[in-house]
């Protein structure tokens, strides 16, 4: 792969990564184990549930929710949700007067512990460029008195981003 | 360094178009669930820090990196690290084959399978212990430096020159733009906030604030 700085027409990455694969387990460096257990891992063990946990249990116990807004690493770490990007974390609350929105426009910071990796727009260039200049930020709705299991339910991913407001299936608009 | 990758404010890029939540897949592409094992497993063998490795991925050529999808920038950025820091050549790279195996002390950092959760779990903390007290107190008027570093940087393009108030201050971290150049030292961080008008002039198309996450020595008294 050339280092050399001009624009170059890329090979296919599907080779590309094939080639990558088996030199680095050639030169004993990866194991192929090892990368399939990461797959597995973000593709099907952490990701937006554990958020939603994280916010419904804060809505429900005012305990939990005055221990997040102080300490929100350590609240969501005592849930089970810690580590690899999420090791500094930062709750902001959504009020009537506040709708809070994050992006990170340098590049995709996200906090995988509890949304698990970002979706495609998150990453790309039009939420990047956009949304810290002209976010078209939504106020947020009130909702009902509910269990943990319906709360949990409602909070969506794109919600905790902050794109999208939390829908209530009861409350007609 | 100013590059493509500062994409804070920037216009022509079209619409957001999200894919629906609950169908958009976590990866398109085999060779994506490929490419993000690579660069965690590879990651692992302690060559280089987050810091380099976003470094990798943004100082490719422009062009490139605004063309290509986000798993090809990690791929990009990989075989770079990979052949800057030594562990592979580019003759390994360009034919996919090793002419020899690597090094007994890096093959020990192999990341083993049965440990990927615990090394995930246990991440990689940036806190640092700092001898200098803070510079800034919550509430002070302060200014993001204009300043434009060829290498790495956290401080947006678009925050150069402006004004904001301290929001608040997290301790001392690793600065990203010492790390990415190797050296492991702590400043503190702060969370600024500015006015939109302040970013974006009196026509802001909205009124809103926009918080950053800024280092000590991006900022100076206002």
């Amino acid at each position: 792969m050339s280092t050399h700085q001009h624009s170059t027409v890329p090979s296919d990455p599907e080779l590309r990564v094939k080639a990558l694969e088996s030199l680095l387990v050639e030169k004993g460096l990866v194991d192929p184990k090892t990368l399939e257990e990461l797959v597995d891992l973000y593709e099907t063990k952490i990701g937006p549930r554990n958020g939603a946990k994280v916010v419904a249990k804060a809505w429900k116990d005012p305990e939990f929710k005055k221990y997040l807004l102080e300490k929100p690493t350590d609240a969501i770490a005592s849930l089970g949700y810690r580590g690899r990007q999420g090791e500094h974390m930062r709750v902001v609350e959504n009020t009537a007067d506040i709708h809070n929105i994050v992006v990170c426009t340098l590049c995709s910071c996200y906090p995988w512990p509890v949304l698990g990796l970002p979706p495609v727009w998150y990453k790309s260039a039009p939420y990047r460029s956009r949304v810290v200049s002209d976010p078209r930020p939504e106020a947020p709705t009130d909702f009902q008195n509910k269990s943990l299991d319906e709360l949990e339910s409602m909070v969506t991913r794109n919600s905790m981003i902050g794109v999208e407001k939390i829908k209530d299936p009861e409350i007609r608009s | 360094m100013n590059s493509a990758h500062d994409l804070g404010g920037r216009h022509g890029f079209g619409p957001i178009a999200p894919e629906a939540e609950n169908s958009e897949p976590v990866f398109h592409e085999d060779w994506e669930r490929k490419a993000l094992a690579l660069v965690l497993a590879a990651g692992s063998l302690g060559q280089w820090n987050l810091d380099e490795s976003r470094y990798s991925r943004e100082s490719q050529h422009p062009v490139d990196y605004l063309r290509q999808s986000y798993y090809e920038n990690w791929l990009s950025g990989l075989e770079k690290l990979l052949v800057e820091k030594g562990l592979v050549t580019e003759e390994e790279l360009s034919s996919g084959r090793a002419f020899s195996k690597a090094e007994e002390e890096l093959q020990k950092r192999l990341l083993q399978p049965e440990k990927v959760y615990s090394t995930i779990e246990k991440g990689g903390s940036t806190q640092m212990e700092s001898d200098e007290p803070p510079e800034f107190n919550i509430g002070d008027r302060v200014r993001a430096k204009n300043r434009h570093p060829l290498t790495h940087t956290r401080e947006p393009g678009y925050s150069r020159g402006r004004e904001g108030i301290i929001e608040a201050h997290y301790g001392a971290h690793v600065m990203p733009d010492q790390n990415a150049l190797g050296n492991r030292i702590g400043e503190h961080l702060y969370c600024v906030r500015f006015d939109a008008g302040e970013l974006w002039g009196k026509d802001a198309p909205s009124k809103h604030l926009v918080f950053i996450d800024l280092w000590e020595s991006d900022l100076e008294h206002a």
